[in-house]
């Protein structure tokens, strides 16, 4: 147990939801030393998730929505800082920005999130193909979106996918190429994965699995994207979206060790001292497991935000929440609670023919995860239900009229 | 221009003059107005920028969805029948005003 000083100072590299989180939490845990959160830009720092759904509706939101008020910095003493991070030297302990300037720091937190990676293939450059992770990225896109015709989303991951289903309800041509058979098929069952294909082509999305992309030609005034199946899409905006990496590059050259994100322990303290790293960028051993995980969600960036922020008032407890997710794709709602592996046992609840239902995945037994698809109390109860790691028999689960909510009620006596 | 007055379980009010078509979620936190979350960017996912309507206002607000409805259930203040979520309430022509409590928690 370290005890935190008053003299103690806090540099936060990266102001996204999981850098915001850990300088709020600061204060509200009482930590009175000076704040620093590193922004990487001039303006206020936004929420991400709007990007790829509200903001690219025919009636999207003028502007972005601000993680924060202006005026929560100036109330919470909290220096939001234009620049940008170039080197660490951990033994000093200062960081060196772009600009040549320097801080010192008593605790660091690497909250440095991710990018995302770049298609592979010639003519991934051209200007009409667009990726989305910033909000000069949404604005682009969201403009060239005014026009466009015919679209090709390349990657049927999330934000392939709801791209896809906010282009498709502006009317406009999509087609999807996804190299692997199922779309997001690294995060959802199979069960899930179908449900979600058969729903957006029954939609008008023209989804083409086991089809990749091998090069974007320019064709007259618009693209061409050629496909593994020998296939040319003709489009006039093409859209990627092939995962992320973790940025990492900073941590790497200041000597922390790091194997697809940054490592962590379970207080998400790396093995240097005064030094943590949160969010999309930290690989941290899941409770339970103890299995090395990198999550990229709101949830995980919150969540670590305020145990960073108790680790460093001092209090190392084991991070052990419940990890969940959202999408939302046109009018379907997903929700995920826990994270569901392969082997899991799918069993479904309600009925996918009237677009409302979940499917429960249990493992050994217990609730491991729940897919919810506009199921709000299906997923609200499974939080509750894989966080207690309950044993639901396969007899209780597919009785007639099982409800996770009633049966949350019944064994984790949530109040009404 | 359409105003939210917002007050805190303290009793301290601020009221804020938005353009039409904001939500309250929208407003409260591009306002720093406390104890409003708005985790999830205004999805209805979180429930983390519960309110409570003064009853005077209840008959100009949109009908609660079933989502909006399931997702109260799960709020970390008591649910009441003056509980909406913030990201659900758009400020129109019909609501040029409106006045709402913040629970004394979210999260």
């Amino acid at each position: 147990m370290n005890n935190v000083s008053a003299k103690d100072s806090v540099v936060i590299i990266g102001a996204g939801q999981a850098g915001l989180q850990v300088a709020d939490s600061l204060r509200s845990e009482g930590f009175a030393g000076p704040i620093t959160l590193l922004n990487g830009e001039a303006i206020l720092p936004y929420q991400r998730p709007p990007l790829s759904k509200d903001y690219l509706g025919i009636d999207s939101p003028a502007t972005a929505l601000p993680l924060r008020g202006p005026d929560f910095f100036t109330t919470q003493d909290i220096t939001l800082h234009p620049g940008a991070a170039a080197a660490v030297d951990t033994q000093a302990r200062r960081v060196t920005l772009t600009d040549g300037s320097a801080l010192d720091y008593t605790h660091l937190v690497f909250a440095t999130g991710a990018a995302n990676r770049q298609l592979p293939c010639p003519g991934a450059d051209l200007p009409a193909v667009h990726a989305l992770r910033t909000l000069f990225d949404a604005e682009r896109l969201q403009a060239a979106l005014a026009t466009a015709r015919k679209v090709v989303v390349i990657g049927a991951g999330f934000i392939g996918l709801e791209f896809a289903a906010a282009a498709r309800a502006r009317g406009v041509e999509v087609t999807v190429l996804e190299y692997a058979p199922r779309p997001m098929g690294r995060a959802l069952s199979a069960t899930a994965s179908d449900w979600f294909a058969a729903r957006h082509r029954s939609d008008g999305i023209d989804l083409r699995l086991n089809e990749g992309v091998t090069a974007i030609h320019t064709e007259g005034a618009g693209l061409s994207v050629e496909s593994t199946a020998g296939s040319h899409y003709p489009a006039d905006l093409v859209l990627y979206g092939v995962g992320v990496n973790a940025r990492t590059e900073l941590a790497e050259a200041a000597g922390l060790a790091t194997d697809n994100g940054i490592l962590v322990d379970s207080s998400l303290r790396t093995a240097v001292d005064g030094v943590l790293a949160i969010g999309d960028c930290a690989s941290f051993p899941q409770a339970g497991t103890g299995a090395r995980i990198r999550l990229e969600s709101v949830q995980n960036a919150t969540d670590h935000g305020r145990h960073a922020a108790r680790s460093i008032m001092g209090q190392n407890t084991d991070y052990a929440q419940t990890p969940w997710f959202w999408s939302t794709q046109g009018r379907i709602r997903l929700q995920i609670a826990g994270i569901s592996d392969p082997s899991d046992e799918p069993v479904v609840l309600g009925d996918p023919a009237n677009g409302k239902f979940s499917i429960a995945l249990l493992r050994d037994g217990v609730l491991a995860a729940v897919e919810s698809i506009n199921s709000p109390a299906d997923h609200v109860a499974a939080r509750k239900l894989v966080a207690a790691s309950v044993a639901l028999p396969m007899e209780v689960l597919s009785a007639p009229g099982f409800s996770l909510k009633n049966f949350a009620k019944t064994v984790l006596a949530v109040p009404a | 221009m359409p105003t939210i007055t917002f007050t805190q379980p303290t009793g301290e009010a601020t009221e804020i003059a938005v353009a039409e078509g904001t939500s309250l979620m929208r407003a409260a936190v591009t306002n720093g107005v406390e104890g409003i979350v708005g985790e999830c960017g205004g999805q209805a996912m979180c429930a983390t920028c519960h309110i409570y309507v003064r009853p005077e206002f209840a008959d100009q607000l949109p009908p609660i969805s079933d989502d909006e409805d399931e997702m109260l259930d799960c709020t970390t203040a008591e649910r009441t029948d003056a509980s909406r979520l913030g990201c659900q309430v758009k400020m129109t022509d019909q609501l040029s005003s409106i006045v709402v409590d913040v629970p004394s928690d979210q999260e």
